[in-house]
C-alpha cells in the first residue's frame, strides 16, 4: 500500500454530485482498495473499496458480522454498535444462529413465490397511479408512489396493519438516521419492537394467513424473536424499495434517454433494474464485518479483531469490474453488482425488491409518458445522513 | 458437467433460480436449492457457470471431469 495520502478518519459520508459516491471513497479506491481508516471510537480498522475485495470479504466466513465484535466507522453510534442485538434480528449474527432464523424465512422469499405476488404488486401499484391522477400534477412521487407500494406489500405479507405505517415509517427514519443519537435510536427500536410484539401475541392467539402468524405457529420461537424478525422484515422491507423507487426515478428523469429504454423497452427492464441498483448502490455506509482471525484479502493482512467497513457504492462502480462505472447504463450487464450484499447474508427480500421495481418503473414511466421534475433538480431534497442514501421527497409534474 | 449442491451451505438467496430457472429451483419449505437438471446440457454451460459464480454463499460447484472441460492447466 502507497502512503501517498494521509490515513483516512471517519468514513466519509458528503456527496459531491447527487448519484456519486464521495469523491473521496473514489480516489481512495484508485489509490489501495483496501486500506487503513481510522474508526470513530479510534480503532485502526479498514475501508475496502475495491470490487474483488469487498465480494472476498462479504464471502468470507472468518469475517463476523456480530455488533459486540464491531468497531463504528463513523463518530456517532459506538455504543450501538456494541449494544445487545434484540432477539431474531438475524441481520448481525453468525452461524449457526443466523442460519436458524433465517432459514424459517427462505422458504417465503424464493424466486417463484415472488412470482406469484406479481398480479398483487401489480394491482398495488396500478391503484397508488390512480390515486396519482385522480389527485392531480404536482405530487411528491415518495409519498405518492415510491413508500406506499413497498410498505403495502410488506404489510400484506408480514400481516402489519397498513394504518399503523406512521408509526413504522417514523420509527424506521429514526433507527436508519446516521445522525441520531444512540438514545433516540434505542427508543424508537424498542417502541417498534413493543409495537410488533403485541402484534406477535396477538396472532398467536388468532393466527392470520400472514408471514408472523406463520412463524407464531413453527413452535420455534418466543414472541419477542418473532418481534425482531419483523423489526428487521419491516425496515428492510419498505425503507430500501422505497428508496430505490424515488432516487431510481430521479435518475431516470434526468437521464432522459435511459429513461426512454425502460418506458417503452419491456425486454430491457430486468436489466434495467440491475443497472439501477449497481449504479445507485442506496447502503451509504458499510457494511462492516470484523475478522474472527487473521485473513489475507488479496495480499493485504486484516489481522484477528480489526473492523473493515466496505462502500458498495464504490465497489459497485469499480473500473476493474464494471467498465464505465461512473455512467449509468440501462443496457449494460450489471450482474454481479453487490448491491443486495454477497455471502451468507446476502439480502434475503432481493427477489421481492426486483419484482416491486420490475412492476413499478414501467408502470409509472407508462402511466405518465410526460412525467417531469417540478423543481431544479439541485432543489431535491437528498437523505444524505440515512444509512439508506435517497431522496426525502420528489416533486413531480406530468 | 454435473452440478453438486451443498444444501447446509445453501442460504436460499435465489440467485441460481433467477440466473437459469431450467436448471435451478427452489424448495417450497426452507428455499434451499433445488436442482432440476444436475446434467445439464453443453449449451447451458456459460450460464451454469454464471449462476454458480453468482451464488452467494458458495453453495454450488461443477464437477468438470470430462477433460475438455477441465481445461485449466495444472501448476
Ligand atoms: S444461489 Fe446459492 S445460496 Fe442462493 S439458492 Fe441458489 S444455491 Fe442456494
Amino acid at each position: 500500500m502507497t502512503e501517498a495520502t494521509p490515513r483516512l478518519s471517519i468514513f466519509p459520508l458528503a456527496r459531491e454530485r447527487t448519484f456519486d459516491p464521495p469523491d473521496e471513497l473514489t480516489r481512495r479506491r484508485a489509490e489501495a482498495p483496501l486500506q487503513r481508516m481510522m474508526y470513530g471510537d479510534g480503532h485502526e480498522g479498514w475501508l475496502a473499496t475495491g470490487y474483488a475485495e469487498s465480494r472476498a470479504i462479504l464471502a468470507d466466513a472468518r469475517f463476523s458480522s456480530r455488533p459486540e465484535l464491531m468497531h463504528s466507522a463513523l463518530p456517532q453510534r459506538v455504543e450501538l454498535r456494541r449494544g445487545p442485538l434484540p432477539p431474531g434480528f438475524f441481520l448481525q449474527m453468525d452461524p449457526p444462529d443466523h442460519t436458524r432464523y433465517r432459514r424459517l424465512l427462505t422458504g417465503q422469499f424464493t424466486v417463484r413465490r415472488m412470482k406469484q405476488l406479481e398480479p398483487r404488486i401489480h394491482d398495488i401499484t396500478e391503484s397508488r397511479l390512480d390515486a396519482m391522477e385522480r389527485e392531480g400534477a404536482p405530487a411528491d412521487l415518495v409519498r405518492s408512489f415510491a413508500l406506499p407500494i413497498p410498505s403495502l406489500v410488506i404489510c400484506e405479507m408480514l400481516g402489519v396493519p397498513y394504518e399503523d405505517r406512521e408509526k413504522f415509517q417514523h420509527d424506521s427514519s429514526v433507527i436508519l438516521d446516521l445522525e441520531a443519537s444512540t438514545d433516540e435510536i434505542t427508543a424508537a427500536r424498542d417502541d417498534l419492537l413493543a409495537y410488533l410484539g403485541a402484534l406477535v401475541a396477538a396472532k398467536r392467539k388468532d393466527p392470520g394467513d400472514d408471514m408472523l402468524s406463520g412463524l407464531t405457529a413453527s413452535g420455534e420461537l418466543t414472541d419477542a424473536e418473532i418481534a425482531g424478525m419483523g423489526l428487521l422484515l419491516l425496515i428492510a422491507g419498505h425503507e430500501t424499495t422505497a428508496n430505490m423507487l424515488g432516487l431510481g426515478t430521479f435518475a431516470l428523469l434526468t437521464n432522459p434517454r435511459q429513461l426512454a429504454v425502460v418506458r417503452d423497452d419491456p425486454g430491457a427492464v430486468e436489466n434495467a433494474v440491475e443497472e439501477l441498483l449497481r449504479y445507485l448502490s442506496i447502503l451509504h455506509i458499510g457494511p462492516t464485518r470484523t475478522a474472527l482471525e487473521d485473513v489475507e484479502i488479496g495480499g493485504t493482512l486484516v489481522r484477528a479483531g480489526e473492523s473493515v467497513t466496505l462502500s458498495l457504492g464504490a465497489a459497485n462502480r469499480d473500473p476493474e469490474r464494471f467498465e464505465g462505472g461512473d455512467t449509468l447504463d440501462v443496457t449494460r450487464s450489471a450482474q454481479g453488482h453487490l448491491s443486495f450484499g454477497h455471502g451468507i447474508h446476502q439480502c434475503l427480500g432481493q427477489q421481492l425488491a426486483r419484482v416491486e421495481m420490475r412492476i413499478a418503473y414501467p408502470a409509472l414511466l407508462r402511466r405518465f409518458p410526460g412525467l417531469r421534475l417540478a423543481v431544479p433538480p439541485e432543489e431535491v431534497p437528498m437523505r444524505a445522513t440515512s444509512a439508506v442514501y435517497g431522496v426525502r421527497r420528489l416533486p413531480v409534474l406530468w | 458437467m454435473k452440478i453438486k449442491a451443498d444444501l447446509e451451505r445453501c442460504v436460499g438467496a435465489g440467485m441460481c433460480a433467477l440466473t437459469l430457472p431450467q436448471v435451478f429451483d427452489q424448495s417450497e419449505d426452507d428455499g434451499t436449492v433445488e436442482i432440476l437438471d444436475p446434467e445439464p446440457p453443453a449449451e447451458l454451460a456459460a450460464a451454469v457457470r454464471r449462476a454458480v459464480q453468482l451464488c452467494p454463499s458458495g453453495a454450488l460447484s461443477l464437477d468438470t471431469t470430462d477433460a475438455a472441460e477441465s481445461a485449466e492447466p495444472i501448476e
